[in-house]
């Protein structure tokens, strides 16, 4: 059995790693975990990732969770071009910079905008108070703006004139509120046109093909009673 | 002008970047910005880290905030051991995939234990919701079980055989729990064998030096109104 990744393309960091492995001709068998039917939560996909969580590797008999790790891992052992993930020290600590601050920071914002905007609404018929989603939108928006200034300014990419992984983690996390409705872009025309050397870089129809399962997340059904219960208690902390 | 490193030894992630550097006879200015004192709210350190955070690292020109991040540059910049970081593909996975899941695990329910426990109700004069210190306690247990089972298992150290940056994160975030009364170690004498064997590796001396600040915190007079009402929305922020 060759490199199998866990993936639901539903979840930004899933998304990050299939364009990243597609991109670069990675082989592997997808194997879909559908977070909405709670299928991270199998006896088998426990084996994979006692984390319960996607996107999960598994190389032979080496299993790996955190998209991070996953990405870096590809990255070395399929020896990708070098601009994913610079060899020159400070590119690539701006790459590491990124990544790690984006955990608590921008992915944090994405996923609370993603739940308390569409699919608590949607999956779980939640509705938020307002005062709750515009606090989560303006943090968003502190966000976004951190992505301009402190990361972007005025280079081609995040961390500089290539694209990295860090431009895919991020991009892949934005389209978390687009697919929501949000704006990102509208009233930011620096990080419209970045994301349009991104999407170049990637290639569009593998960047609409990650993105075709999210950006129909508006019309999935309501979940079943005993579903969306179980949703809920997990998603509560992203409500609030 | 050398490296300088920007650090509070009262921030985990600060003792992390001390000890590596300290460790393995990095040459560096330390300069000490006083959180509890607001000191990273002066217009000099905004300047440096517009995020207002340690720890920072500045190396001539070039600024990088993230510990993750500048624990990978100084492994590389300075070559140190390579079991800190190691170029075997899998190993070096096992590293990154732990230094991924902490920022909002372990990291997380260590910051809030220190809060909810000692520095909100001690230092701000706040006291703490019952339910609120007992889920926290509760998760960071959830978080240690982690620990054991997940990254730990039957190894010596959590990438294998020899101490990794995964434990050096590790253990700076659990001295925080300690620090805030915590006995995390009571109960799990896999994690006790395990603290000694990461005490052992980075030496008992520095390991002290390091964690004196910490271990002293209880003891910190409360804050005058002034620095409270400076300090309160980014403590607020950072425990959420």
């Amino acid at each position: 059995m060759g490199l199998e990744l866990y993936l639901d393309l539903l979840s930004q960091p899933c998304r990050a790693v299939y364009i990243f492995a597609k991109k670069n001709a990675i082989p592997f068998e997808l194997r879909t975990v559908e977070l909405l039917k709670g299928q991270q939560h199998s006896d088998a996909f426990v084996q994979v990732n006692p984390l319960r969580k996607v996107p999960a590797l598994k190389d032979g008999d080496f299993t790996l969770a955190e998209s991070v790790a996953i990405l870096l891992y590809l990255s070395r052992k399929y020896k990708t071009p070098d601009h994913w993930y610079p060899q020159d020290l400070q590119a690539r600590a701006r790459v590491d910079e990124y990544l790690a601050w984006q955990h608590t920071a921008l992915r944090s914002s994405c996923s609370q905008a993603m739940w308390q905007k569409l699919l608590g609404p949607v999956l779980l018929g939640v509705q938020v108070p307002p005062e709750t989603l515009a606090s989560t939108l303006a943090e968003l928006d502190r966000n976004l703006q951190l992505l301009e200034d402190k990361f972007l300014k005025d280079q081609a990419f995040l961390t500089g004139p290539h694209i990295s992984v860090a431009d895919l983690v991020a991009i892949t996390e934005l389209m978390h509120p687009v697919s929501t409705g949000c704006q990102v872009f509208k009233s930011r025309p620096k990080l419209a046109v970045w994301r349009q050397r991104v999407e170049a870089a990637v290639g569009e129809d593998l960047f609409q093909e990650a993105h075709a399962a999210l950006m129909k997340a508006k019309d999935l059904p309501p979940l079943d009673l005993a579903m969306r219960e179980k949703l809920k208690a997990a998603v509560q902390v992203l409500l609030q | 002008m050398g490296l300088e490193l920007y650090l509070d030894l009262l921030s985990q992630p600060c003792r992390a970047v001390y000890i590596f550097a300290k460790k393995n006879g990095i040459p560096f200015e330390l300069r000490t910005v006083e959180l509890l004192k607001g000191q990273h709210f002066s217009a000099d350190f905004a300047q440096l880290n517009p995020l207002k955070k340690v720890p920072v690292l500045k190396d001539g020109d070039f600024t990088l905030t993230e510990s993750v991040a500048i624990l990978l540059y100084l492994t590389r910049k300075y070559k140190t051991p390579d079991h800190w970081y190691p170029q075997d593909l899998q190993a070096r996975a096992r590293v990154d995939e732990y230094l991924a899941w902490q920022h909002t695990a372990l990291r997380r329910n260590c910051l809030q234990t220190l809060w909810h426990k000692l520095m909100l109700p001690v230092f701000m004069g706040e006291p703490v919701a019952p339910e609120m210190l007992a889920a926290t306690l509760a998760e960071l247990d959830g978080s240690l079980q982690l620990l054991e089972d997940k990254f730990l298992q039957n190894k010596a150290f959590f990438a294998g055989p020899h101490i990794s940056l995964a434990d050096l994160v590790a253990i700076t975030e659990l001295m925080h729990a300690v620090g805030a009364g915590c006995q995390v170690f009571e109960g799990r004498p896999k994690l006790a064998a395990w603290r000694q064997r990461v005490e052992a590796a980075v030496g008992a001396v520095l390991f002290q030096e390091a964690h004196e600040v910490i271990l002293k915190v209880k003891d910190s007079p409360p804050a005058d109104p002034t620095i409270k009402q400076k300090l309160r929305p980014s403590i607020l922020a950072l425990i959420q």
